[in-house]
């Protein structure tokens, strides 16, 4: 099971935020140049490299992202890849990483993810997130990535009696959480009250139940079971990578009130690490809309379908609660860079197992769960990290 | 984004008829149309199916951000609709406040204008559902 483990062993990011005066390249180079300083390598120790990344093309015009950051990276020469899931862009690169190394042929490899979505109106970003669900299906009639999550939390509030306080609840404790991230966009709670009242964008979402536009770049180094133990005195294990889809469309799922591909992808998971529920200590989930964090702890088993909500309001999942979920903001508080969230989420739970996640650390973390969903949940990638 | 007229024009039928396609294997309808059965994959046969345009909603939104292009019809209803048939598409419910939608209520495909597009401003047509009285 154990054979030619896979460890996270650096560590990078940048800030979170409208950051006006960094490009794509800017971004990446400086969240890579942290990871590596963090793995205590130098350039010439990297064989390869993937980087996560939506739609440069969109956001910025520029494709051909993979030679791009082994150009601006001074690394030049090696292989290169950009790997894109939409929105699980960066969980794809990770897993993309991971694979490398446990294919034995690399024993240090990079894993990054970067977004600069501000260069464009926030039309034009909308626009460029809707390539993430179908195009010819959705897009053309008029829908946008909320009114999808929309429908889904609307089925949710329908079958289960989900209340809109319930999701509600959601953004305040990531906001709340994402004050103690120095990385975070939002380092400001919200109430209840402001999150209810805040303006309508596809009811019942509101303003306030979604995730921003956001630039931002994280980077984390990877290495060999050998080269970890030569490099780290305690690296962090990636003990799971899982990888599933669903149809593109929301429109031809089984259900809206659940994610299939979640669901799916958290069976190999937990099968791969060889763990139970009962033994995680915390998840990053992808909140991109509060109604996602309610399916993603639904579809990973932490509760039965339907009682996300529930679970919410008692404070289950305060960074104090039984199964801390989203203590670095999730995507809600901390931003939401599209390509670069899967790895963001890596770099959160490796701060967590090491223990250096200041006040937003979670008790005893021993295990870590995070989850990346692409589009409506036609991709999600999960990856269980654990510090034995 | 804006893209050529052959991305619209190929589409006409299935858009402006509600014309799908079904697998003479299984019998499965499908809508919006494949051009392979994902059960049956090679061993199904695919022929054009016409669905009736009657349905029902099964979720739905209200839309106040919208897209390039749609801003005018805010705010608008945004909903996925199960086909009598069996699919489900995603389309707008129209001619009605959105205070009268509700899961469940019965609703028949209308034609309509969905969006003008590009420069010269090509009125594209498709579908949009109503509530049947």
């Amino acid at each position: 099971m154990n054979e030619n483990r896979v460890a996270i062993i650096g560590i990078g990011m940048t800030k979170f935020g409208e950051l006006w005066d960094y490009s794509y390249r800017d971004l990446i180079t400086e969240a890579g140049i942290k990871a590596i300083t963090d793995a205590g390598i130098e350039g010439e120790d990297i064989q390869e490299l993937y980087v996560g990344s939506m739609s440069p093309g969109l956001f910025a015009g520029q494709e051909h992202i993979g030679a791009l950051v082994a150009d601006y990276s001074g690394l030049s020469g090696i292989p290169a890849t950009r790997v894109e899931a939409a929105c699980a862009s960066g969980g794809l690169a990770l897993r993309q990483a991971f694979l490398s190394i446990k294919s034995g042929r690399n024993d240090i490899v990079v894993a990054g993810g970067v977004e600069k979505m501000t260069d464009v109106p926030t039309g034009a970003a909308m626009m460029a997130l809707m390539g993430a669900g179908d195009e010819q299906w959705e897009a053309f009639q008029g829908i946008t990535f909320p009114a999808l999550y929309a429908l889904m939390a609307r089925r949710h509030m329908k079958e289960y009696g989900t209340t809109l306080e319930q999701i509600s609840e959601v953004s305040v404790k990531n906001h709340y959480n994402a004050q103690f991230n120095e990385y975070a966009q939002f380092r400001f709670e919200v109430s209840l009250e402001e999150v209810m009242d805040s303006p309508p964008v596809a009811e019942p979402l509101r303003l306030l139940h979604c995730s921003p536009i956001t630039d931002g770049s994280a980077v984390v180094i990877l290495a060999s079971e050998k080269k970890a133990r030569e490099l780290k005195d305690e690296p962090i294990w990636i003990s799971a990578s899982a990888l599933a889809t669903d149809s593109l469309a929301l429109h031809d799922r089984k259900s809206l009130s659940r994610m299939d591909s979640v669901i799916l992808a958290a069976k190999k998971a937990y099968k791969q690490a060889g763990i139970e529920i009962k033994d995680i200590d915390f998840l990053e989930v992808h909140d991109c809309f509060s109604i996602a964090e309610i399916l993603a702890i639904e579809g990973l088993g932490f509760c039965k379908l339907g009682e996300g909500g529930i679970l919410t309001e008692e404070g289950q999942t305060k960074i104090d609660g039984d199964i801390p979920v989203n203590p670095s903001g999730g995507l809600k508080g901390k931003g939401h860079p599209v390509g670069t969230t899967g790895i963001s989420q890596a770099v959160e739970a490796t701060l967590q197992l090491r223990g250096e996640a200041g006040k937003r650390q979670v008790k005893d973390a021993e295990i870590g769960l995070i989850q990346n969903v692409g589009g409506s949940g036609a991709t999600c990638v999960i990856h269980i990290l654990s510090r034995g | 984004m804006v893209k050529g007229l052959a991305s619209y024009w190929r589409l006409i039928p299935q858009r402006y008829n509600l014309i799908g396609t079904r697998c003479k294997n299984c019998g499965e309808k499908f809508f919006p149309p494949r051009k392979l059965c994902p059960k049956c994959r090679r061993a199904g046969e695919i022929e054009k199916f016409k669905f009736s345009g009657n349905g029902e909603i099964y979720s739905y939104t209200i839309i106040h951000t919208a897209p390039e292009g749609f801003e005018f019809q805010r705010p608008y209803v945004m909903a996925i609709i199960k086909l009598d048939e069996g699919p489900w598409v995603t389309s707008q419910i129209v001619d009605c406040k959105p205070e009268d939608v509700e899961i469940g209520k019965k609703v028949r495909m209308v034609f309509r204008k969905i969006i003008a597009g590009g420069k010269e401003g090509t009125i594209r047509y498709g579908y949009k559902f109503k509530l049947v009285d």
